[in-house]
């Protein structure tokens, strides 16, 4: 591996000075669980690596009446453990605990899962149904943008030159609100999505309605995809079975797979479908208050 | 590029040493500090043979960067055991076989300590889906699944 110069900023105002003058190579390192290996690997060079850790707003875990701060070096590990994320955002608690084994998890961070931009991220999915906010901090000031508009492509952001990316802004579920996560992979754990998907639905009190509904997929398009076409195919109708199908048979027409060597186009559009149709049911069912 | 100083307690032990930001924990371990009981396998976070415990959580030595364990407290395989006194993993994994080349059980000791650590009395689902990021070609796993149970039991007993 090629040698660096390694920063550790403590405070935003240190991160995004260091970033300024690191040079366009410089990368941020919150837990290293891709970059060190794609540094590894020589697939990226950078001359500095400044350290995210030490940085109390992007590790900042905190709820106020209406949202939930997720700071973006905060780790799968940390998420799975809080108690309010296990009470109110059961889907994010569906992928941090997916992602890679035990060791893994301890170290990666929600935010690296997004500026990664692997469009097989199993996050992604999970904070664009959850409606987050990513929260970007710049030379100009600072932005709040939806995070489906994050990922332009395979490991490529809207990031511009200088930006971080410092925590999310999450709206607490509403009453009957329910979100899901799943994915297929040939193995039980430690593997890549062939394909994935999650779903976020707010159902009337009657138990019977869908008042709202999103979907969004993974590994089958340059980026995790919003389906924005499901919504109104959603908002109104009655929770059935063939209504919920129609949202994933829109989910499935909106899929653009590639074959590669986890699995071909037809396969993955198949498995949206299913895991659409999937990961609706399991959002009515928290909706519902059942788990 | 310079080398920086860094500052860790090793298995209760004061270190200060030099490294290059370059290089990994699991370098500084095996190359600086000579502790070769944690190995190199993967080298890309897959395979678990390089775990060790760093300020309370499993990692892999392998990607953490050397500079980033400043100040941390870490425990290596070096440090499971009470001088001659085993472990009880130790002891079990040895008893049950729960080796055959050895060469990933370095890593599983670790793994299987930090899950004991917060879980006393782990089912055989909670201690396979901990274990999933350790990878053994040799023992199909169900005798580690074992040695972990009667190691937990032993803890157990032990506490009452």
């Amino acid at each position: 591996m090629r040698n660096f110069d390694y920063k550790l900023p403590t405070s935003l105002n240190e991160l995004t000075d260091m970033l300024s003058h690191g040079g366009h190579t410089a990368r941020l390192l919150a837990g290293g669980t891709d970059l060190v290996v794609a540094m590894r690997g020589g697939r990226m060079t950078p001359e500095v690596v400044i350290d995210t850790k030490h940085v109390e707003e992007l590790n900042e875990l905190s709820f106020n009446d209406h949202t939930m701060i997720l700071g973006a070096s905060v780790t799968c590990r940390k998420v799975c453990r809080n108690p309010q994320i296990v009470k109110h955002f059961p889907a994010l608690i569906d992928c941090a605990t997916l992602i890679g084994g035990t060791q893994i998890q301890n170290r990666a961070t929600l935010g690296g899962n997004l500026c990664n931009a692997a469009p097989s991220a199993d996050t992604i999915p999970a904070l664009i149904v959850l409606k987050a906010q990513a929260n970007i901090c710049g030379p100009h000031g600072s932005r709040q943008v939806p995070v489906e508009t994050f990922c332009t492509g395979p490991g490529q952001t809207i990031l511009e030159g200088n930006e971080i990316l410092v925590s999310f802004s999450i709206p607490l579920p509403r009453e009957h609100e329910g979100a899901f996560f799943i994915r297929f992979i040939p193995r039980n754990d430690m593997d890549i999505a062939i394909a994935n998907a999650a779903a976020s639905i707010v159902i009337a009190s009657s138990g019977e309605t869908i008042i709202e509904g999103r979907v969004a997929i993974g590994a089958v398009a340059p980026t995790p995809l919003y389906v924005s076409d499901v919504e109104p195919v959603l908002s109104g109708r009655p929770i059935a079975d063939d209504v919920i199908a129609q949202a994933a048979d829109i989910a499935r027409q909106s899929a653009r797979p590639i074959t590669d060597m986890r699995g071909t186009v037809d396969q993955r559009k198949h498995l949206t479908h299913v895991l659409v149709r999937r990961a609706l049911n399991g959002a009515v069912n928290r909706a519902r208050g059942n788990d | 590029m310079n080398r920086q100083q860094v500052t860790a307690t090793i298995n209760g032990e004061h270190k200060e040493f030099l490294c290059e930001p370059r290089q990994s924990l699991l370098e500084v371990l095996r190359d600086e500090l000579f502790l070769t009981g944690t190995k190199e396998g993967c080298n890309d976070g897959n395979c678990g043979s390089c775990n060790v415990i760093l300020d309370g959580t499993l990692v892999n030595s392998c990607c953490i960067f050397g500079v980033e364990a400043n100040g941390g407290h870490i425990t290596t395989i070096e440090g499971l055991s009470k001088g001659n006194e085993l472990h009880p993993l130790q002891q079990t994994f040895l008893e049950g076989t729960g080796m055959q080349c050895g060469f990933c059980t370095p890593g599983f000791l670790i793994a299987a300590s930090a899950l004991l650590d917060e879980n006393s009395e782990p089912t055989e689902e909670e201690i396979r889906h901990w274990l999933v990021g350790n990878l053994c070609r040799c023992t199909g796993y169900d005798k580690i699944v074992k040695a972990v149970q009667d190691a937990a039991l032993i803890l157990r007993e032990r506490a009452l």
